[in-house]
């Protein structure tokens, strides 16, 4: 089989193509205290993080927006993956996250903790990608920091 | 019986050699190359061009045999450097016919160019005037009548296009005024490939009093262009769309215009006597051409367009218009596949989106497959928003695409609805 469709396969798994279709946590959850805008200029890609955070917990968090295949699935994928983090963990999980799409993570592997963000693991054969990948997660720290001005990728 | 050569010549049917892409691909080594395993099939001319053999040994010649700074020196390499140099003017003025060489200013590409003419024509506005644009401009012809408005106090005018991508000719003439002093209008779009009547809207301005700026970074490599028949004050074009290096470009304007311009950037080889009291400028195009400039790259300009001569532009247009016309075709019979810019007259240029892909996505599955596209808003933001899409896939032909990589390019796009079956 050739290797750049291998490569394909790793990127588009089934699980990126549905929640791309098909994303969890769309839209404004009720009662969201904290929101960002996340921009990527290269592709147009727009998302909006909204989340509820009481008590140093994130009780919910939802997105809006438009983008690729990629930014989408990662968006949805990330909303799963923060409820019920502290805000410290949601930044560590990033941190993860970041190590494994760029694939600077040691040994190359996911963190245990990245669970089910481990599919975007093939993000990492595709280094022009990996903004796309990362677009709701940077969204999500200014929404954390209540960053007014909308995050830009470039 | 001796026969005269020109004669045997009028004894052969009038037919010009056929288009031998095939050999014609051998003077592009990059073509050579395979990325991801497959053979490269590039269609994103319309960012950029490959570069024929002839421009890169051109540009390494200079380096190699002659490198010197251009009229200053009095030895030999800088002789040598600037004839060479100069030449190249001389092939540029031929290649778009203008009336002079010194109309041939040198510049670093179309969006160099484009700002030359917003800083120093643009000091000319006034609050109140009006710089009357059209809505498939590239940013580049956008943001400096931008930047001059706001300087100015002059406003800034748009001519809508239709669904199809083309200018509504009824409104740019609507918008057309009293006020309006400057006219910037793409030859061709690059976003959707649409022809402008670039001597109809020339003449329409003119009548009205305004001056015209003619975009034509994607033009100039399609078709032939004849800047005194379209009668145009400035045309702008870059030499790597051409097969030409990147980081140089010209500038056409009227002699009489650029002459009564003032200067935008100070410096070396722009003057002709400075003192601390008074410093008088040099001649045209020196005028406009302060500092050193990009010799290798003129060097190679030149010879890119001696390349293209050498073909004929006619026949590279007939050559890409099959491209386009096959290209449309298999377009047509691909499911889930809409064209954006479907305009009669229309250059090598295939924008379209695929039902439920995003365009970022198509151009990371094409490219494993090694076909080179464009998956973005292409510098046309307003294109965009017009057609009511993020962003579009775009190929775009050139002189040796052939229709065996349009195939390929629709084989690659087969693959995009087997990843999102
Ligand atoms: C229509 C048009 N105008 C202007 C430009 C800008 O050219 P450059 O980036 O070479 O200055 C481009 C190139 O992308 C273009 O397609």
């Amino acid at each position: 089989m050739n290797p750049a469709t291998d490569d394909l396969r790793d990127l588009y798994q089934e699980m990126v193509v549905d929640h791309s279709r098909r994303p969890r946590n769309f839209g404004r959850p009720a009662d969201a205290n904290h929101h960002a805008e996340g921009y990527n200029p290269l592709c147009g890609d727009r998302v909006t993080v909204y989340l509820r955070v009481v008590d140093g917990v994130i009780e919910a968090v939802g997105f809006e927006g438009s983008g690729c295949a990629i930014s989408t699935a990662s968006a949805s994928l990330m909303t799963e993956a923060l409820k019920g983090k502290t805000p410290a963990e949601a930044e560590a999980l990033f941190a993860d996250f970041r190590a494994l799409v760029s694939g600077t993570a040691p040994g190359g592997g996911a963190a245990a903790a990245l669970g089910k963000l481990a599919v975007l693991a093939g993000v990492q054969e595709f280094p022009a990608r990996v903004k796309c990948a990362t677009l709701a997660w940077h969204t999500l720290r200014a929404a954390l920091h209540d960053e007014a001005e909308p995050v830009s990728t470039e | 019986m001796k026969i005269a050569s020109n004669e045997l010549q009028a004894l052969q049917p009038a037919r010009p050699l056929a288009f031998d892409v095939g050999r014609l691909r051998g003077d592009f080594p990059i073509l050579a190359r395979r990325v991801h395993g497959q053979p490269l099939v590039y269609l994103d001319n319309a960012a950029t061009s490959q570069k024929p053999r002839a421009v890169v040994d051109a540009e390494a010649r200079y380096y190699a045999e002659y490198n010197a700074n251009i009229h200053r020196g009095l030895h030999c390499l800088s002789e040598e450097a600037t004839a060479a140099y100069e030449a190249a003017r001389d092939r540029v003025q031929r290649f778009v016919n203008a009336a002079r060489r010194e109309e041939i200013v040198f510049v670093r590409g179309t969006t160099e160019a484009i700002n030359l003419v917003a800083a120093s024509y643009g000091q000319r506005l006034r609050p109140g005037d009006e710089i009357l644009i059209s809505a498939m401009e590239h940013h580049s012809n956008i943001v400096p009548w931008q930047l001059l408005c706001e300087r100015s106090g002059a406003r800034l005018c748009v001519a809508p296009i239709d669904d199809a991508g083309q200018l509504r000719l009824d409104e740019f003439e609507r918008l057309l005024g009293p006020r309006t002093r400057l006219v910037a209008v793409t030859h061709v779009s690059n976003a959707l490939g649409s022809i402008n009547p670039v001597a109809e809207l020339v003449a329409l301005a003119h009548a009205h009093g305004a001056a015209v700026l003619v975009d034509g970074a994607q033009a100039v490599p399609h078709l032939k262009v004849d800047v005194q028949a379209l009668d145009c004050d400035f045309y702008a074009f870059s030499g790597h769309k051409l097969y030409g290096p990147t980081g140089v470009g010209v500038l056409y304007g009227k002699a009489a215009l650029l002459d009564a311009m003032p200067p935008w950037q100070g410096g070396g080889d722009m003057i002709r006597q400075v003192s601390f009291a008074r410093t008088t400028y040099n001649d045209l195009p020196y005028k406009f051409e302060a500092g050193t400039p990009n010799i290798a790259g003129g060097i190679g300009l030149g010879a890119a367009i001696d390349y293209v001569d050498a073909l004929g532009l006619d026949a590279v247009a007939a050559h890409e218009r099959d491209l386009l016309a096959y290209a449309t075709a298999r377009a047509a019979d691909t499911p889930g596949l809409r064209l954006i810019g479907t305009a009669a007259a229309k250059a090598g240029i295939l924008s379209f989106v695929v039902d439920g892909v995003h365009a970022h996505d198509v151009g990371t599955i094409l490219d494993r497959a090694g076909v080179a596209v464009r998956s973005g808003h292409h510098c046309a933001m307003p294109v965009m928003e017009r057609f009511g899409v993020p962003a579009t896939v775009r190929a775009s032909f050139a002189l040796y695409n052939t229709r065996a990589e349009v195939d390929a390019l629709f084989a690659a796009l087969a693959r995009v609805r087997e990843v999102f079956a």
